[in-house]
């Protein structure tokens, strides 16, 4: 800076003229470009408060007959048969049950998926790999509801031991569980990955030095390290499970139930709102009002995840980045 | 010497030097950590094995039904003489708006918050969490949107294609976004800078050196995304794509159903004639999305610019 300013003070003892760096003219043309590309962006915000927008005002009509009280805890769901009852517990006890299957599957598979990538896996074999995990990510979801159905489910009805219980129906919160945590393998392992790749050589380098096996290294060292954004994929991953909604419209059934099950069939939210969609409703019904209260009840829950995950993902990248 | 393999060097020697001092790890520790190498195998092969399961799976339950008449024919009252005709063109319109809405507002957004924004503004940080936090919203809560905004409420266009674009385009926008702006990132700062020395303005600077840099990221991104939204089923339950629909659109107006809410529902019609010809429309789909896929991550390594 010193420097600086003894040539700026030089230059004007000697009286020249310095170039000017400012525009000859005012560039309104760039103004409005940045405006326009403003906009583009805070079309995002705007597609937010629209989604909130159109959750909230059925909603508030729906909690005007119904106490929200009765709707959060309630353990009865018959919105169409009378007596009717809004408590939404069976359905967000089905959304669990599957999710936890799901989770069962995908938290081993997509960490082992994703410390193999990191840490063993040779650069070819990366190349190779990596493809194939985003070809699974691209697979539709209609394609993993009609596997959960035509393949899980009759290999479980198969191998089901007697011991359990009753053989598993044709619809089961198993087997769509399954193939929901198939769905999210991609997503646990690529941010995880990210992660651990993101760890520093140097603390490898350091354990290694220190005689650790390469296993060691791997779950003593690189894990730690990684943690926030391993926890970040599976959060990220739990919410991608809950919002899930064709493999349990098609695999999982629809009988609203208040169990924790693998076995029995189930109604997850995502389903009711997709059963009640397809089918024939008037707009000023009770009926309709409930797709949307229940929909916020999945918003707020999902928003609530992702928010953790974004926060935990940025904690690692303000670490090592 | 490359100073990576330095590097080696050192803590190969450092290693040996500590085994030299305490004695080799007992046969326990290594024969746990085969074990623990076989498990991550064992893991991968799970994700993969999945995956081709999946595939054989589809394969094998459609080709039965799997024909050119898949192609010609459209829905009809006999599952022997359905087909996709209507679907496929429905998603051919669909994407079509998708496309048209998406590619500009994405690549616009994507620009602005790269190049013009000044990230310690808590205006910019917020759309940034909100475009992350879009790309994590459950798809079946933009079809509420969709029903509520589009398809009723406000814009009232009731059930047709057009409604499903605007409802698509609201859902993959985040992800072109992100995409956009990481082949953006990529263009190296003193690509800008040299421009911007020689005295161009910021929009030139855009226009002729950052965009044509990064098209090839771009492009991939955007077929990514739109793969994402050929396959895209539940949103469009709700914004009219499962009401029956036997003739074939003709325009942003009309009633449609596209690909994969069509193979829902001959699924859920739950005849075993049905079933297989759901099975071959995901073979149809997939075989689609695969090309699609590779092409994008060909372009990928193809185009991948080091600098």
């Amino acid at each position: 800076m010193e420097a600086r300013d003894a040539i700026a003070a030089s230059g004007l003892a000697a009286g020249t003229p310095r170039p000017r760096l400012e525009a000859a003219r005012p560039r309104y043309g760039e103004r409005v470009i940045k405006a326009l590309l403003a906009l583009c962006a805070v079309l995002s915000i705007v597609t937010t408060v629209a989604i909130v927008v159109s959750l909230v005002g059925p909603t508030v009509e729906f909690f005007r007959e119904v106490g929200i009280f009765d709707f959060l805890f309630g353990t009865n769901w018959s919105p169409t048969i009378s007596p009717e009852s809004y408590g939404v517990l069976p359905l967000v006890i089905g959304t669990l049950s599957v999710t936890l299957w799901g989770l069962i599957v995908a938290v081993p598979v997509g960490l082992g998926a994703a410390i193999y990538l990191s840490e063993y896996a040779r650069p070819r074999v990366r190349k190779l790999l990596k493809p194939t995990l985003e070809v699974l990510a691209g697979v539709p979801t209609v394609a993993f509801g009609f596997f959960a159905f035509s393949f899980v489910t009759p290999v479980i009805q198969d191998i089901w031991p007697g011991f359990l219980g009753d053989e598993p129906n044709v619809f089961n919160a198993g087997a769509a569980g399954l193939a929901i945590g198939l769905l999210i393998v991609p997503i646990i392992a690529s941010i995880s990955e990210d992660a651990m790749s993101a760890v520093p050589a140097g603390l490898r380098e350091g354990a290694y030095a220190l005689g650790a096996s390469k296993m060691r290294v791997a779950l003593r060292v690189v894990f730690p390290a990684a943690l926030s954004g391993v926890v970040a994929s599976i959060v990220l991953g739990v919410s991608r499970a809950v919002g899930e909604t064709l493999v349990v419209l098609m695999a999982a059934g629809n009988t609203p139930n208040l169990d924790l099950t693998f076995s029995e069939s189930v109604q997850a939210i995502t389903a009711y709102i997709g059963v009640v969609a397809t089918g024939d409703i008037s707009t000023q019904s009770l009926e309709y009002n409930t797709i949307f209260a229940v929909g916020l009840l999945l918003f707020v829950v999902t928003l609530g995840m992702n928010l953790l995950s974004i926060r935990l993902v940025r904690r690692y990248r303000e670490v090592y980045e | 010497m490359p100073g990576s393999q330095r590097v080696r060097l050192a803590t190969a020697g450092a290693r040996a030097e500590t085994v030299g001092a305490l004695g080799q790890q007992p046969a326990g520790e290594r024969s746990r950590s085969y074990a623990f190498h076989a498990l991550l195998l064992l893991m991968l092969s799970v994700a993969v094995l999945g995956l081709a399961i999946l595939l054989i799976d589809a394969f094998v339950e459609g080709l039965p039904r799997f024909g050119i008449d898949l192609f010609t024919e459209g829905t009809s009252a006999l599952p022997e003489e359905s087909g996709f005709l209507n679907a496929i063109l429905g998603t051919l319109f669909l994407i079509g708006g998708v496309i048209v809405m998406t590619v500009p507002l994405g690549v616009g957004a994507a620009i602005y918050l790269e190049e013009y924004a000044d990230r310690e503004r808590w205006w910019n940080r917020a759309i940034e969490v909100n475009i992350q936090n879009l790309a994590a919203v459950p798809s079946i809560v933009y079809g509420i949107l969709g029903l509520g905004v589009i398809v009723r409420g406000p814009l009232d266009l009731g059930f047709v294609v057009l409604a499903g674009s605007i409802t698509l385009a609201l859902l993959v926008l985040p992800t072109v976004i992100i995409a956009a702006r990481e082949a953006i990132r990529a263009v190296p700062p003193s690509i800008r800078e040299g421009s911007l020395a020689l005295g161009a303005t910021q929009w030139q600077t855009v226009r002729r050196q950052v965009l044509p840099a990064s098209i090839p990221g771009i492009t991939t991104g955007v077929i990514l995304a739109i793969s994402r939204a050929i396959g895209e089923t539940a949103p469009l339950l709700l914004v009219g794509a499962a009401v029956f629909v036997s003739f074939n659109p003709s325009g942003f107006f009309d009633g449609y159903t596209v690909l994969p809410v069509q193979i829902f529902t001959y699924f859920s019609r739950a005849q075993d004639e049905y079933i297989v010809l759901a099975a071959a429309g995901i073979i149809v789909m997939l075989a689609l999305l695969i090309a699609m896929n590779s092409f994008a991550i060909w372009l990928r390594n193809r185009y991948e610019q080091k600098w």
